[in-house]
């Protein structure tokens, strides 16, 4: 981990206080059903935050209204201070933002060499992929960002043969691959081993040296081990925001997610 | 840290050997189709074969252009016809309107018929050579971009964009047979006589005379790509050995672009989106662009096909546009092997041969055995011809010769690259 400072040449980590990302008012309805519902967030530059809810909170809708996947029915959501309504997803995501989805999606007949390769091209229009061949920077990009997520070994087999938490790394891999300001990280260890668990954590927590990044979590060992700030959704809205013991004890975040007991025995 | 990985770069090396070997292999199998198989096939009595040869190459350029929006992008498409059939016409037009200065009627005798009196307005370019030969690829290439454009655009894919493409083969099928006066109908253009040249012949036909005089028949077929003459019988032996000798060569181009395309980080891309598109975009590429791109030159390239295919056969006709036609054009990749280019040129060369060979045999039941083939394929061979090649025969006598050991131990370890280094690592 000691070697990321190298792979992330454009590192900004501006002053603190700056918003990396903001969402005002953010609705998205789908045929009424209102999946987010008037929600304010906001994340400064460099933070780590981790997004927790119980199921149906609309922690992934969240995402892709972030990410373009969806448009805001209302609202608007700021990266970086600009409005990113209208831009497709492939633009926003060459503003800055990388997304790791929730089950590993890597490039299965292509190795992770190539997978990264695809990540941190700099051109990524036809000319750029067609015609500029990649220079010994690049390829040394690709070496360390191998090295940091532990593929080294396995660098040239097609990532179909790789396991479930090496994808899971390798994907975080290509997201670092693309230089991003803010990191999207939907529930990174869903179906990991303990120990696989521990490493991506450990990957997480180096990355946020040089990075903001978004977490969705629902494993609370896990967000133990890496929450500093924790916002809890429910239906579509901030629930509450604070530490990790502070939402622990939070009586509302008990109720979400062990039911409303007091209001039955009421 | 880079010390023990950086060798890896000195991987290139092999790659630019595999890559001279390539070529040479690419280069001398062209030269063996031009050169000694025709004079072979006239041999045994044959003849006729070359003929069909030529067609059939011509076929696997459009099976190039399939297996590249197909093979390694992903989209099926079942349309290809139309536009393997746009570059047939425009090539057939032009020889339809070399009609001789002394005729009662300056038209295209199927437009008299029709009681059409002057030639229609769009057809009137079709004079002009070079207007022709850039007709025939970029008609293809920009209906193609175009249609590329607003399907991808809305982001319709799979079995949707196979079934729009089907639909747009019905929808031009009966344009094209409905419009007698301007594309003859049923029939199409056919009864090609000459191929006039103009000022392009000219020049060339100078040299003409020297090469007629040697006389020695497989010799100058040989030479005949470079007297192209004026005002030449298009049905003649040496301009039907022209168009064979141009079908090759085109056919050579068109192996290098799609292994250009294919073999950098473009082709990588193109099988990224194959995989999983949502993450090529929200990896920052817009692989609606990369879509277009990539239909419109296999539309080009099936519009190249088209007018060599039309030269050969003399007759275009819209039943290039049946959706038959085009699912054939899918077949012959399948056969061959999909995201493998030698695999969608030998599959349409088989394939084809196949038919012909069957249907003089079982004129009445050949169909069967085609269907047959199709489902012996996707049954038995996924990964078509050349995909089993790749994995069968090859590791067995690898294998057999010592290359590639047995592995008796689970999971294998011998061959896990993590263990491996693990144990160079305590050796060193």
């Amino acid at each position: 981990m000691d070697n990321f400072e190298d792979t992330k040449p454009v590192a900004t980590v501006s002053t603190i206080g700056e918003k990396i990302v903001e969402t005002e008012n953010l609705t998205v309805s789908f045929d009424g059903f209102k999946a987010l519902n008037h929600l304010d967030f906001s994340m400064d530059v460099g933070e780590l935050r981790v997004v927790i809810g119980p199921n149906g909170a609309g922690k992934t809708t969240f995402l892709d209204a972030i990410t373009g996947k969806v448009q805001p029915t209302e609202g608007q959501v700021r990266f970086k201070g600009r409005n990113t309504k209208r831009l497709a997803e492939h633009q926003i995501a060459r503003l800055g933002i990388g997304r790791k989805f929730q089950t590993p999606r890597v490039f299965l007949n292509l190795t992770p060499r190539e997978n990264l390769e695809l990540a941190c091209n700099p051109k990524k229009n036809i000319v750029g992929t067609l015609f500029r061949r990649s220079n010994s920077s690049d390829r040394r990009r690709v070496i360390s960002l191998l090295e940091t997520v532990g593929l080294t070994a396995k660098a040239d087999l097609p990532a179909a043969l790789l396991s479930h938490g090496e994808k899971q790394r390798l994907e975080i891999g290509m997201l670092v691959a693309q230089s991003p300001d803010l990191l999207l990280v939907d529930e990174p260890v869903a179906g990991l081993t303990d120990e696989e668990t521990q490493n991506v954590g450990d990957l997480l927590l180096a990355l946020a040296e040089s990075h903001s990044i978004l977490v969705i979590e629902h494993d609370m060992e896990f967000v133990r081990q890496i929450a500093r700030k924790v916002t809890v959704l429910h239906e579509g809205t901030v629930l509450c925001e604070g530490d990790f013991e502070e939402v622990q004890t939070d009586p509302r975040v008990i109720e979400v997610y062990l039911g409303k007991q007091e209001e039955t025995e009421a | 840290m880079g010390d023990e990985v950086l060798p890896k770069s000195r991987g290139m090396k092999p790659q630019q050997k595999r890559l001279l070997i390539e070529i040479a292999v690419v280069t001398a199998i062209a030269l063996i189709v031009i050169l000694f198989v025709p004079p072979m096939l006239v041999d045994l009595g044959q003849a006729s074969r070359v003929n069909q040869l030529g067609r059939f190459l011509a076929l696997a350029i459009v099976a190039l252009g399939i297996d590249l929006i197909w093979g390694y992008t992903g989209l099926l498409s079942l349309g290809h016809g139309i536009l393997f059939a746009l570059g047939g016409y425009a090539i057939g037009m032009y020889l339809k309107l070399q009609i001789p200065p002394n005729a009662s009627i300056q038209l295209p005798e199927f437009m008299s018929l029709y009681d059409v009196k002057e030639l229609p307005g769009f057809w009137k370019p079709f004079y002009s050579f070079p207007f022709t030969l850039a007709a025939v690829v970029l008609l293809p290439t920009l209906l193609g971009g175009l249609l590329g454009y607003l399907v991808f655009r809305n982001r319709i894919k799979g079995v949707y964009f196979s079934i729009l493409t089907q639909a747009a083969t019905i929808v031009f099928f009966n344009f094209f047979n409905g419009q007698q006066g301007f594309f003859n109908g049923t029939n199409g253009l056919t009864d090609f006589k000459t191929i006039n040249l103009g000022r392009w012949g000219t020049c060339i036909q100078s040299f003409y005379p020297s090469i007629k005089s040697w006389n020695i028949n497989s010799w100058r077929l040989v030479v005949a790509p470079v007297c192209w003459i004026s005002k030449e019988d298009i049905n003649s032996e040496q301009t039907q050995f022209i168009f064979y000798t141009l079908t090759v060569l085109f056919l050579v181009a068109a192996y290098a672009l799609c292994r250009w395309l294919t073999s950098g980080r473009f082709g990588r891309l193109l099988v990224a989106i194959r995989d999983d598109e949502p993450r090529v975009r929200f990896s920052g590429y817009n692989p609606t662009t990369f879509k277009v791109v990539v239909f419109a030159i296999s539309a080009g390239l099936a519009g190249i096909a088209g007018a060599l295919y039309t030269v050969q056969t003399g007759l275009i006709s819209p039943k290039a546009m049946d959706i038959a036609f085009s699912i054939e054009m899918v077949i012959w990749v399948a056969v061959g092997g999909r995201a493998s280019l030698s695999g969608a040129v030998l599959g349409a060369v088989l394939v084809n041969f196949a038919k012909s060979f069957l249907s003089e045999q079982f004129a009445a039941t050949w169909l069967f055995f085609q269907g047959g083939l199709f489902l012996l394929v996707v049954l038995v061979l996924p990964d078509g011809l050349v995909g089993w090649l790749r994995s069968q025969p090859i590791q067995q006598i690898k294998t057999f010769i010592g290359i590639r050991p047995q592995v008796a131990t689970y999971p294998r370890i011998e061959e896990d690259p993590e263990i491996q280094r693990e144990r160079e690592n305590l050796e060193s």
